[in-house]
């Protein structure tokens, strides 16, 4: 059940372990104005499908900046990311758009529902984008909800649900287009104990099944439910290790 | 995604701001009105000429005195002395010459008052023959017309039109009662059934005297034996380009003129009349065209305030539908689509209220304005185009924003 864990800075082996992820001498330069700041300064990461990985750091560490390039929301300055063996620098815009929305599930601090839908309009959104049909749209988006537990608040909008809720209708949403990748900027972050308990609980079952989740958190009792830690630090990793617990 | 699909996204959110959106509308709600009414003006107007002008009789040519060689001036001394006289109209009648006209009557007009005790009233005098009444298509409710042995004798006999009867009497039938025209005491022969009246003619307020007694007794001038107008009948729509050469080439002969070209009157038809009167109209139409389009360049500037005002409060939203896979194009559509919703709803808005404004406001203005359906439908294209032409630009914003800018904005 638990992948064999590979340390960043080793090169890949040859063999099945194609790494899904991989960035390489990464460098994120933010430009505002004549102000310059270099938020990751060579970073060398390769994740293999079917790991669940937590990336921990201070505030201002880069994490967020690693997850907008992970999830090709944004671009490298300098180095590559390498997603399923292909340069993203070389994709254009639709080719992005398509990769969001066929590969990867965002799962964000701030939920991020649409106020005005339901929520199975919020579930249905990336089908919409996937050209998935009308009526199989809904039956997936019910059995998204069911399945984070939702079954019965299939109409509410996001304002009529709990925070807990909300992150489990976003939860839904991410895992309603079977993704590979999961990607979560601190989901945990806005909730009390027991609604994070729920959310990791379905990063675990989604784990089981074989999705490759990175989760972004700056707590250590969410980051062990990873099986392997990255820390960061000053837009560098310090640390990455297989997770004893 | 879908057509379907964007377009519910679309309409929600125009939707979800229905006051923001009926503001933003109203400049091409207001062109598309202002356009249907004028177009329904222009028509109902030419509907309204054409009605007065064939309710002077049918089949008529209309002869005035003076020469219009081109649309520019008028010559041979219109206004002076009239070059059209009462021997005219009786050549034009001799049926020997002229076998396609049917009816001639001369008429020699001005504005008089006529008193009835303490009551005065003004209105058209003129003075005709008794061929007048066939020739305009009129008919007698009470008394006689003018008889020829009236108009031998200059006799000063009178016959009222149905309104002119009701000013002076208050009643219509008359006949054998005085009026007074400058000092001269006329007897009612006979009053005229109503014909009804147009916004600038009123075919019943008129005063009928035999053309002999108008000449000598009431409208003085330099010639009296002139008339001011001179309607020649034809004796069916097939003969009336017949009837045109006849009197063409009979009044050059009797004015001894080799080139009708140096004509000195007009000859003209009714549908003639008609044209002319709606060129009018239509630079009327230009203009007030004019004032639609730039109210609809208004109201285009408003749907692109609003379209940008609405992408940069969903800038956030935006960010996540690109999140989540939408493509650029997939983002442009659907504020295109929004864009195109408000042209829409302008232009079905603006189309109601011109259409209501067409069906009460004639009441009151006295003209008639036709809807057209065409035009109905044409605005409201055009309305549509607007939204999308004025969309393009917020749209094309929206689809260029960088995920992470949009998804990170508030
Ligand atoms: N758009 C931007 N322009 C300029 N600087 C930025 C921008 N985004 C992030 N930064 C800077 O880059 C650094 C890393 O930011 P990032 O959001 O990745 O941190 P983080 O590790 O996610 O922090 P937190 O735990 O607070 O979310 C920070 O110092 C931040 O100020
Ligand atoms: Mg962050």
């Amino acid at each position: 059940m638990v992948e064999p864990v590979i340390q960043s800075r080793v090169e890949p082996t040859s063999g099945s372990t194609e790494p899904v992820i991989a960035l390489a001498a990464a460098r994120k330069v933010y430009r505002s104005g004549s102000l310059e700041f270099e938020a990751l300064r060579g970073i060398d990461l390769e994740i293999v499908e079917g790991e669940y990985v937590a990336i921990m750091g201070p505030s201002g560490s880069g994490k967020s900046t690693i997850m907008n390039i992970l999830g090709c929301l944004d671009t490298l300055s300098s180095g590559t990311y390498r997603l399923g063996g292909d340069d993203v620098n070389d994709l254009d815009e639709i080719d992005l758009a398509q990769i969001r929305n066929q590969r990867i599930g965002f799962v964000f601090q701030q939920f991020n529902l649409l106020p005005s839908l339901s929520a199975w309009r919020n579930v249905e959104l990336p089908m919409i984008y996937g050209k998935v049909h009308r009526d199989e749209r809904k039956l997936r988006a019910q059995r998204a909800l069911e399945r984070v537990g939702l079954g019965d608040r299939l109409a509410n909008r996001p304002g009529e649900l709990s925070g807990g809720q909300q992150q489990r209708v976003a939860v839904a949403r991410a895992l309603v287009g079977e993704p590979t990748m999961i990607l979560a900027d601190e989901p945990t972050g806005n909730l009390d104990s027991v609604s994070t308990r729920d959310v990791l609980g379905l990063f675990d079952e989604l784990h089981e099944l074989g999705r490759t989740i990175v989760l972004i958190t700056h707590e250590i009792e969410v980051a062990e439910r990873a099986r392997r830690i990255v820390r960061v630090r000053d837009g560098e990793i310090v640390t990455d290790e297989v997770n004893a617990a | 995604m879908s057509w379907m699909e964007t377009f519910r996204t679309s309409w929600s959110a125009v939707h979800s701001h229905a006051l923001r959106s009926l503001l933003t509308v109203l400049g091409i709600l207001i062109g598309i009105a202002a356009v249907i009414l004028t177009v329904g003006l222009g028509l109902g107007t030419q509907k309204d000429v054409s009605s007065q002008i064939s309710s002077l009789g049918s089949n008529l040519l209309i002869v005035t005195p003076g020469s219009t060689t081109d649309t520019s001036g008028v010559r041979g001394g219109f206004g002076t002395s009239s070059t059209l006289t009462i021997s005219d109209a009786a050549a034009l009648a001799s049926t020997v010459n002229s076998p396609d006209i049917a009816g001639v009557a001369a008429e020699k007009s001005t504005s008089l008052s006529l008193v009835n005790g303490d009551t005065n009233w003004t209105t058209t005098v003129t003075g005709t023959t008794p061929s007048w009444l066939d020739v305009r298509s009129r008919t007698i409710a009470y008394g006689s017309f003018i008889t020829d042995a009236e108009n031998a004798a200059s006799a000063s006999d009178i016959v009222l039109g149905s309104e002119t009867a009701d000013e002076l009497f208050g009643t219509q039938n008359v006949v054998n009662r005085t009026v007074t025209i400058s000092d001269r005491t006329f007897t009612v022969v006979g009053v005229l059934s109503s014909a009804g009246s147009s916004s600038s003619d009123n075919l019943d307020d008129i005063a009928i005297v035999p053309f002999s007694t108008a000449a000598t007794r009431l409208i003085g001038g330099t010639s009296s034996n002139s008339v001011s107008t001179i309607y020649v009948q034809a004796a069916s729509a097939g003969q009336l380009s017949g009837a045109y050469q006849e009197t063409q080439t009979l009044l050059a002969n009797l004015h001894s003129l080799s080139d009708v070209a140096d004509a000195d009157f007009t000859i003209a038809s009714q549908d003639a009349l008609v044209g002319t009167a709606t060129a009018i109209y239509q630079t009327l139409t230009v203009l007030l065209t004019g004032v639609a389009a730039l109210s609809l360049l208004v109201g285009g500037i408003g749907v692109m305030n609003i379209m940008l005002v609405s992408v940069s409060e969903r800038t956030r939203e935006i960010g996540l539908r690109k999140a989540l896979g939408a493509p650029p194009w997939a983002i442009r559509r659907q504020f295109l689509i929004e864009a195109a919703i408000l042209g829409l709803s302008g232009g079905l808005l603006g189309a109601v209220l011109g259409i209501i404004a067409a069906l009460t406001l004639p009441a009151a203005l006295g003209s008639s304005i036709v809807v057209s359906v065409p035009a109905v439908v044409l605005s409201i294209g055009v309305a549509v185009a607007i939204g999308i032409v004025f969309g393009v630009y917020p749209a094309t914003r929206a689809a260029r924003l960088a995920p992470i800018d949009a998804l990170r904005s508030e």
